[in-house]
């Protein structure tokens, strides 16, 4: 697992991916924090958060649309799956490599705090609270773009579908209202990332919502495995 | 050291690998051959775990390649027929992250740089892959294979690529490996199997269609005198074939006597196969003397590698498998026309369906017409077989 990491981090650098991404995710997070916190004369870093989750949304489909796909494509996977180590060595590599570089981008929100205590005094538990559950999104949202990446051979059309997929998971509440059997709007609305993540922003941590976005992220990095593993039968 | 047994693979209802059993011991340099889509790659790939098989089981080094992967895998290196390169990283990175994720205990500088310096990449090392040449490419797949030291190497078509001088080093250098090693090597480069492998499995159609040396392959295929003959008859038409024919089957000790192409105008060549104590070139040449027909050519069937591997691989290896129980041996067809041209593979076969039986070639040549109609769907199958090799 460490080998396919650091490989991973390597190849984020050299692609360029890596600057990308950050340089997208400080540009977009900076103009929410000038204008939802410094221009608005609040200190509550909350709606930041807020709407970060477009940021998250669109930006992970890019760190995850190429790690599997292109393996696949240039038959580098025949290297990885006939050396001796397991699938989910494999998996986690590039899934723990995808969310370092997440976590290094969501942590500029480190640097906004430090601005924010020369303005006024920063509410600690609430950015902590709101660090973590955007972490765990992104945990989430990065096990659904890799398992999505394990399922082409083209990254583009890998990337585009990881966008599809959790633009679905966002509009999952819009969709749900429109429902009018109430156990499936229920059904539907418990399933939402957005509502769970929001939670977070308005100052509540909750376990089970924590807990839901780390099943997801389980279950798709198992789904993941489950691809390659159904491969070598086809 | 690799044991496998009863390999098969089915893809849907694609039998691409059907029933394979062979064993390889410490030492050895085993060639497979065979056509493209025969199961070479596919057996390879079974072999490393890269897909599973559908039946069947795959002992490296004693441990079963389904039940600890990680075991076996850590037995074998494996160069795919694409090697597994990443194209932005530097030679020197790339073979290191190889280097980690094989879990590698020996010394990394040292290792590296034995392996570097068997492959001949050490000027290269430094590079980024995207810019190497195929060659090189090719090496470095090489040389990401030998680390760690396994005891076997699996090796898909090593010296595609590459330039001969170059190919001759490879070679050699798997002679070297060979010594220490087990080496599984598959081409289709006949000279290169020839020159570089102890023994020689040709793979047909997903099955093993003949195991052995070249010589006993060889042996096996040439029990019979076969030979090829052109004989000019007195009327100078189709009519002369029918009765050339049953003029050589007469003689005692021939086993099969075919017409074959038209080669002059008006002349046919015929195949003759006769059993192995009976020299029957002089009883033929009395029998053209008595009627008045000149022998054009008499030519002894000298089987090289090459003509076995195309006697096999051109031959129906489904067709075979039910009607013999070593399909190695019985083949008739005539190779160096087949590649030669198309059409004539397709008059050939057909007439071959026939004379399967040994019924005479007359009734052959009578049926071959209907049968170009009936079997041109057979023919046209054949026909990319041909293109293929």
């Amino acid at each position: 697992m460490g080998a396919i990491y650091r490989r991973e981090m390597h190849a984020f650098f050299i692609s360029g991916v890596a600057y990308v991404f950050l340089t997208v995710f400080f540009l977009l997070s900076g103009i929410f924090f000038y204008n939802g916190v410094i221009t608005s004369g609040t200190s509550d870093t909350s709606p930041m958060f807020g709407s970060m989750f477009m940021i998250v949304l669109f930006l992970i489909p890019i760190l995850t649309m190429k790690l599997l796909s292109e393996e696949k494509k240039n038959r580098t996977d025949q290297g990885l799956l006939t050396a001796p180590v397991g699938l989910w060595s494999i998996v986690l590599g590039k899934y723990f490599a995808a969310l370092t570089l997440f976590i290094i981008a969501e942590s500029i929100v480190f640097v906004y705090a430090i601005i924010l205590s020369y303005l006024g005094s920063v509410v600690w538990t609430t950015l902590l609270g709101n660090y973590f559950a955007m972490l765990f999104l992104g945990a989430a949202f990065i096990a659904v773009g890799l398992f999505i990446s394990s399922l082409t051979e083209n990254q583009m059309a890998a990337a585009i579908a990881s966008m599809l997929a959790l633009f679905m998971l966002y509009l999952i509440d819009n969709i749900a209202q429109t429902v009018s059997n109430e156990y499936i709007s229920k059904a539907m609305l418990s399933l939402s990332f957005y509502t769970k993540f929001i939670e977070f922003t308005r100052g509540v941590f909750s376990l089970s919502s924590v807990l839901f976005f780390l099943s997801t992220a389980f279950l798709f990095n198992f789904l993941t495995v489950r691809v390659l593993d159904k491969r070598r039968w086809g | 050291m690799i044991e496998v047994r009863n390999l098969t693979k089915r893809y849907g209802d694609k039998q691409a690998v059907n029933d394979i059993s062979f064993k390889v011991e410490k030492g050895e340099i085993l060639g497979f051959l065979g056509p493209n889509g025969a199961g070479k790659s596919t057996t390879m790939n079974m072999l490393t775990g890269y897909i599973s098989s559908t039946s069947g089981q795959i002992l490296i080094n004693g441990t079963d390649i389904l039940e600890d992967p990680i075991k076996a895998k850590s037995n074998i290196g494996y160069l795919p027929e694409i090697p597994p390169l990443y194209m932005d990283m530097t030679v020197d990175a790339y073979l290191s992250f190889m280097y980690d994720l094989k879990k590698c205990k020996l010394p990394r500088k040292a290792h590296l740089k034995d392996v570097c310096d068997l492959c001949k990449i050490t000027a290269v090392r430094g590079r980024i892959i995207r810019n190497l040449s195929k060659g090189y490419r090719q090496r470095v797949g090489l040389a990401q294979a030998l680390i760690n030291n396994p005891p076997v190497l699996i090796l898909d078509e090593p010296t595609v690529g590459l330039d001969p001088n170059q190919i001759i080093e490879i070679r050699t250098l798997i002679k070297k490996l060979g010594k220490s090693h087990t080496v599984i090597l598959s081409s289709h480069i006949l000279p290169e199997i020839q020159a570089v492998c102890d023994r020689i499995i040709i793979i047909n159609k997903g099955v093993v269609a003949a195991d052995g040396t070249a010589d006993e392959i060889a042996r096996n295929i040439t029990n019979e005198h076969k030979m090829t003959l052109r004989i000019e008859g007195s009327t100078h038409t189709a009519a002369d074939k029918q009765e050339i024919v049953d003029a050589i089957k007469s003689i005692g000790g021939i086993k099969y006597v075919r017409a074959d192409m038209e080669r002059e105008r008006g002349i046919y060549d015929y195949d003759v196969e006769a059993d192995e104590k009976t020299d029957v070139r002089r009883a033929i040449n009395d029998i053209c003397r008595q009627k008045g027909w000149n022998i054009l050519m008499l030519q002894l069937s000298n089987l090289t590698l090459e003509d076995i591997f195309l006697k096999i691989t051109m031959g129906d290896g489904v067709e075979q498998k039910k009607t013999e129980a070593s399909p190695k041996i019985e083949l008739s067809v005539k190779d160096g026309e087949l590649i030669a041209s198309t059409g004539e593979a397709k008059e050939q076969k057909a007439a071959e369906a026939d004379t399967k039986t040994e019924t005479s070639a007359s009734k052959s040549e009578t049926n071959n017409k209907n049968k170009k109609k009936s079997g041109s769907k057979k023919g046209s199958e054949k026909d990319n077989k041909g293109g293929e090799l």
